[in-house]
């Protein structure tokens, strides 16, 4: 049984200019302990598609999807009072900011107390202790003077750590980290990225690690899932993807890496941009920015398709080997 | 917090200055002086008013009745009326508590009511109820005082008859002073029924007062709540399981009460200075209404002391929203 399984997730927001969908039939799967990454654009539908998870989808958001299951549990038949007990419990997200994803009016300590609280994680006389503790185990140092302290006298890195220790307070089997480095220094995103491995190395969490950021995906990730305009363009074991990517969207973002293009005079780049609201293309929707597209391409929509070990949303998948 | 604290007490005295010049000047280019007023157009023989004049300095040159003036601020003394010959400062006292009380069940209403109801019309953004009430906040905060007060008193005193419509108790109950605020008073007080007399009395002028704050909080709330549950750390909050009311209130309100808290510190300066319409229609026997009447009179120490008292309490009033402030928000001076 995996521990995360969602089915054709179809995300939609009510706009001015009607609905529009930010995510359109992912699936995602995650066994126990283990580390997805997903990959992809700003916009891509990779951060909404976890929210969705979460059960973080407000007004005017609307999610379905045609299974959304929780270690057994299905999602979608929770009242939202059953979903808020395992929110935050048994599944927790660290966000992108954390500078600003801390409330600036409360002490940290008492932040990552009030998630231990909420699902009385720990009996109340232990809260405190168990609070010093989880700090600890983040890497901030003297973690007892540090339960006063409020965001704005923390540094970035600092209060990352304390969202990260707020999300394993109550131990949850699975972790999802939607790009936690990317408003840090490189050095401080080293440490973090570690810290999320050891941390779940250590519990045997499940992590869905979102990122576009392909050097931690390779550092990281057991499997991995490209997600473009809404839609998952492909996924494979981490190995396999960078060896032989079977997409040509994901061909095209590895071309793109520095490291990739040692030798060249300039740095390959993807002609174009991701579709926006009003402008999805007919058919495949990376069709305009892909070098491969034909006829086909611009009208037939083509579907997720592979073999064992790989799936990819293209008419013409590209061929193992060079 | 200290230093936050002297800093800002340091700055009352140019405040003060400004005040007590701005008000000396104001009532002094208005023609006519305490004597002439007093005297009307009857006449008085020219021996009798400059003898008059002498005894309330109103001969010197106005930079010497200026410098007097300050020079009584400064030692305690604000003056003796040149109408009723009280001490400016026991006339006030008298006559505040009747000021206080009104303004504080005023901004009571105003807090109690506005606050969730911005609360809930920034929850439900773009309901039916939230649209509903932005238009009749609107129509509250731009409503004359005079003519809500004259509406009011004509619907609930005179047609339905369920308050009465002027003064602070009725007069069958005579309730000693002992804290000048009528509903503490009339609570110990032995007669029956006086408190609910004071609450009927007091009732009509505070919702009249209370209108306008009312719908300014209203509003203030509801905008403040919008952008704080916008914010990242909402999200963050519902990422822990917390449930939607712990969500609103612990993590969204006391975020959006910083603005709240500004908007309402100038709400009571402004009240101070609305109650005076206030207490003219109602007959409330409060500073307003002292101060109407000394500027008919041309009371000049009644006028410039009162002025300088509530100026004294707005900027009291101000200094109390900043160290509120900065108890709500963590990020100023700690």
């Amino acid at each position: 049984m995996p521990l995360l399984e969602v089915r054709n997730l179809c995300i939609a927001f009510a706009t001015a200019r009607g609905c529009f969908r930010a995510v359109d039939g992912v699936d995602i799967t995650l066994e126990a302990g283990e580390v997805l990454c997903i990959v992809g654009e700003s916009g891509s539908g990779k951060s909404v598609s976890m929210l969705a998870a979460m059960g973080l989808i407000g007004w005017p958001g609307r999610v379905s999807a045609e299974a959304m299951r929780f270690a057994g549990t299905d999602l979608l038949s929770l009242s939202s009072r059953q979903r808020r007990q395992l929110v935050g419990k048994d599944m927790a997200m660290v966000f992108q900011e954390p500078m600003s994803s801390l409330n600036p009016c409360y002490p940290v300590g008492w932040q990552i107390a009030e998630a231990l609280r909420t699902h009385h994680a720990v009996p109340r006389a232990r809260v405190r202790d168990r609070v010093v503790e989880l700090l600890e185990q983040v890497g901030i140092p003297a973690p007892a003077t540090r339960l006063g302290a409020f965001p704005h006298q923390l540094s970035g890195g600092m209060n990352q750590r304390v969202m990260i220790a707020m999300a394993i307070s109550c131990s949850p089997a699975l972790l999802i980290a939607d790009e936690p480095t990317t408003a840090l220094d490189v050095t401080i995103q080293k440490q973090i990225l570690d810290l999320l491995v050891a941390l779940q190395r250590q519990r045997g969490m499940g992590l869905v690690l979102i990122t576009h950021d392909m050097g931690v995906v390779a550092e990281t990730a057991h499997r991995v899932q490209v997600m473009y305009a809404g839609q998952m363009v492909e996924e494979q074991p981490t190995a396999a993807l960078f060896a032989a990517p079977r997409h040509p969207y994901t061909a095209a973002l590895l071309d793109a890496l520095p490291e990739r293009a040692i030798g060249r005079a300039r740095l390959p780049t993807i002609p174009g941009v991701v579709p926006g609201i009003d402008d999805r293309p007919q058919g495949c929707l990376f069709n305009p920015r892909c070098r491969y597209a034909d006829d086909r391409c611009r009208t037939e929509p083509p579907a997720l398709a592979g073999a064992p070990g790989w799936r990819a949303r293209c008419h013409y998948p590209l061929a193992v080997g060079p | 917090m200290l230093r936050f604290l002297l800093r800002r007490l340091g700055l009352i005295v140019p405040t003060f200055v400004g005040v007590t010049l701005l008000s000396f000047l104001l009532i002094h280019l208005v023609p006519g002086d305490p004597i002439e007023v007093r005297v009307g157009e009857h006449g008085i023989a020219p021996a009798r008013l400059a003898a008059l004049r002498h005894t309330f300095g109103l001969d010197q040159p106005l930079w010497k009745q200026f410098l007097d003036y300050e020079a009584g601020v400064v030692t305690g003394g604000l003056g003796v009326s040149v109408v009723t010959r009280q001490p400016v400062w026991d006339e006030f006292a008298t006559l505040f508590p009747a000021t206080l009380e009104l303004s504080l069940s005023a901004i009571t209403l105003a807090l109690l009511v506005g606050l969730p109801l911005g609360i809930v019309a920034a929850v439900k953004r773009g309901s039916v109820f939230d649209t509903g009430l932005m238009g009749v906040s609107v129509t509250g905060a731009s409503m004359p005082i005079f003519w809500w007060g004259l509406m009011m008193i004509l619907v609930f005193s005179v047609t339905l008859g369920w308050t009465p419509v002027s003064g602070r108790i009725g007069d069958m109950y005579d309730v000693p002073p002992w804290t000048g605020f009528m509903l503490i008073d009339s609570w110990f007080s032995d007669d029956e029924g006086a408190f609910s007399s004071a609450v009927s009395h007091l009732i009509l002028p505070a919702i009249v007062l209370g209108t306008q704050p009312l719908a300014v909080v209203a509003r203030m709330t509801r905008s403040a709540m919008l952008e704080v549950l916008g914010e990242d750390y909402i999200r963050t909050a519902r990422a822990k399981g917390l449930s939607g009311g712990r969500v609103v209130v612990v993590h969204g309100l006391r975020n959006a009460l910083i603005p709240v808290v500004t908007v309402v510190g100038l709400q009571v300066g402004a009240l101070l200075g609305g109650a005076i319409l206030t207490e003219t229609i109602f007959s409330w026997p409060g500073v307003g209404h002292w101060l109407v009447e000394s500027i008919q009179r041309r009371d000049y120490p009644v006028l410039q002391g009162g002025t300088l008292l509530v100026a004294s309490l707005v900027i009291l009033v101000n200094l109390a929203v900043d160290m509120l402030y900065g108890v709500l928000n963590p990020r100023i001076c700690r």
